[in-house]
């Protein structure tokens, strides 16, 4: 299945492709977006899905930016700043871990269905970004946010270092606890998980937490990279994410998906729509290829769970 | 006995919920309960209604389609670039848009019948593809000349009458179309097998195919039907809005699901009525008709928009798992 998609981006990429700086380039675009899926991804392992991941990013983001902008204006830095600036981003992580804990409470305790929880929770969340920010974008953060999304450590990409310290832990959680493996069970089959002693409710929460916590994560990167935030940020890419989960070999009924299916997903999708920039394709055109990568991917399994 | 059924019904509580909300917006501003807003409420929802008819019927059969916005865009972009080209009438125009819907629609059921891919990644992918292979053939133009006739044509009333202060205003053609696809939606769905069908195969689909029915002509029907509406709504957008751009209906998808889903009608299939659909783009239209009137502003709207669908979604699911507690303590 990967190969056809990776057969299929070594005829789209063009001899220009293979350059440092593109690479470098897609290293700072990728994470954001990485990020996002992974939080995409998690909650589809329960067989579930987290529609407002991007909503979520967006308030975080928001509230970060307000905490920031109130408190420390980016040309006078002084020894209490960094205090503050620390305390900004944490208050954005918490606010996308609140977010991620009322979808956790609403889909394992009131038992309301994940598509209909977060579709909820997605239009009051961008609601309450658009009263909060007035449809303004606020922008100009102080130097150490801008970082963030645009340092260089080591030549590496700082977003890229975020993504794959992120990845990685999900990979562990996912694979070497006990949590890790009752996500991928309530997935398989929840009343099987329930009657093997798992609490079913306390997974299901950590779940959308954790989803929660890398929405927030993804957001820092994006108010870092685009130095502003407002409503409606990257709201283009909730249905990629789910694209790039599913394209990364996740099941949509749960139970099945890796993160390094996920991130082999990211890099084609990336490396893709790079190579199709670099030969002046419309962006949108590569919309229209991705969801046809999409369908062929599909395609391809289906026939060959017939044979 | 027979009263405590209806007052259990998910459609009363709704209606109820309407009937407060309206009592409440009339108390603050009177002009909410006039004709006049009335029918401008029908005429401007009759976009979002329409599309949700087809998406009630996505859901009975079990399925989603996301993609349907795409598809309206292409069917009225379509229909608006050979008007202006070849000319036509308001019949060739939802002609080609409604044709352009179906065969549409019959992509996605092909492929979700065909290769067994899961409904919601389906549509998803073929949004993207619709959407994008559009929006680069059309340049991402807006069309804003449109035919005098087909501006004509949007202002038409089946019947005029004159506010007090001498504004005509009335029952739009517009309107009528909507109330034409319902009714035809509520008979399909009410009173004929195929309906019946319908409510089966998304009841459980393997029951449905055991019980003989065929499931590819259903998923034609379904999907070319949502392609039928989504080629209505293109049409009833274009005259809505006399402007035809290729970014304007994709990114309302999930407004119109969650319309539906307000209305009662599961994602887990077999379940909704054209009543309660009704109803919930009525609630929807309402509230944002009853926030401008109440003078709150407009940023609010999608707070109180996700309040009401949590609540919803969150008190039928609290109810159902009462329910089904309280059927077990019986069986014991």
């Amino acid at each position: 299945m990967m190969a056809a998609a990776f057969l299929l981006m070594w005829i789209l990429s063009p001899r220009e492709f293979f350059r440092i700086d593109n690479f470098q380039s897609m290293a700072f675009q990728l994470p954001e977006f990485g990020l996002l899926s992974t939080a995409m991804m998690i909650t589809m392992l329960t067989g579930g899905i987290n529609l407002s991941i991007i909503a979520s990013a967006n308030l975080s983001g928001i509230v970060t930016a307000i905490v920031l902008t109130r408190f420390v204006s980016p040309e006078a830095m002084t020894a209490g700043s960094n205090v503050t600036i620390l305390l900004a981003i944490c208050a954005g992580l918490v606010t996308s871990l609140v977010i991620g804990l009322v979808n956790g409470l609403l889909i394992a305790v009131v038992e309301v269905s994940p598509i209909l929880a977060t579709l909820g929770m997605l239009t009051l969340v961008n609601g309450l970004t658009i009263v909060i920010t007035k449809g303004y974008v606020i922008a100009g953060f102080p130097d150490f946010i801008r970082f963030i999304g645009n340092g260089l450590v080591a030549g590496i990409p700082m977003p890229i270092i975020i993504f794959a310290v992120a990845a990685a832990a999900l990979s562990l959680v996912l694979n070497r606890t006990t949590l890790g493996f009752n996500i991928y069970m309530i997935g398989s089959n929840a009343t099987a998980s329930r009657f093997s002693g798992v609490n079913n409710k306390a997974v299901l929460i950590w779940t959308y937490l954790i989803s929660g916590l890398y929405s927030g994560l993804a957001s820092l990167i994006m108010i870092s990279r685009f130095n502003s935030v407002a409503t409606g940020y990257g709201s283009s890419y909730l249905l990629i994410t789910i694209l790039a989960s599913v394209l990364g070999g996740t099941s949509t009924v749960g139970g099945f998906g890796r993160v390094s299916g996920l991130l082999l997903a990211l890099a084609i999708l990336q490396i893709v729509s790079s190579g199709l920039n670099l030969l002046r394709v419309s962006a949108f055109l590569t919309i229209a290829i991705w969801g046809l990568i999409l369908i062929l991917v599909m395609v391809v399994n289906s026939l060959g769970k017939t044979r | 006995m027979r009263i405590r059924a209806i007052l259990q019904r998910y459609e009363t509580n709704l209606l109820i919920a309407i009937i407060v909300l309206g009592v409440i917006i009339t108390a603050i501003n009177p002009s909410f309960l006039t004709l006049e807003n009335f029918f401008d409420l029908a005429k401007s929802y009759s976009f979002l209604g329409i599309f949700a008819i087809g998406v009630l019927i996505v859901l009975i059969s079990g399925g989603i389609d996301i993609s349907f916005s795409a598809i309206a865009t292409v069917g009225e972009y379509a229909m608006t670039v050979i008007m202006i080209r070849h000319g036509g009438s308001i019949a060739t125009s939802f002609l080609i848009s409604c044709g352009i819907g179906i065969a549409l629609g019959t992509i996605n059921a092909l492929l979700i019948y065909r290769f067994n891919i899961p409904t919601i990644i389906t549509t998803i992918a073929t949004l993207n593809i619709f959407y994008g292979v559009l929006t680069v053939l059309s340049g991402g133009k807006w069309i804003y000349n449109l035919p005098s006739w087909f501006q004509q044509f949007a202002i038409i009333r089946v019947f005029t009458l004159t506010s007090g202060e001498g504004i005509p205003y009335g029952l739009s053609i517009i309107t009528v179309f909507w109330v034409f696809l319902i009714l035809v939606a509520w008979i399909i769905l009410r009173y004929t097998t195929l309906g019946r069908a319908l409510y089966a195969m998304g009841g459980s689909m393997s029951a449905a195919r055991r019980a003989g029915l065929n499931i590819f002509r259903l998923q034609l029907f379904v999907y070319g039907f949502m392609g039928f509406m989504s080629g209505v709504a293109g049409v009833i957008q274009a005259l809505l809005v006399q402007t035809v751009a290729p970014n304007s209906i994709v990114g309302k998808e999930l407004n119109v699901i969650a319309a539906v889903v307000l209305g009662g009608a599961s994602l887990s299939g077999g379940t909704g009525t054209i009543f309660g659909t009704v109803l919930g783009v009525t609630l929807i239209a309402i509230m944002g008709n009853g926030l401008t009137l109440m003078r709150v502003s407009s940023f609010w709207y999608d707070v109180c928009i996700g309040l009401v669908i949590l609540i919803s979604v969150g008190v039928s699911a609290y109810r159902r798992k009462r329910m089904q507690r309280r059927s077990i303590l019986a069986r014991e």
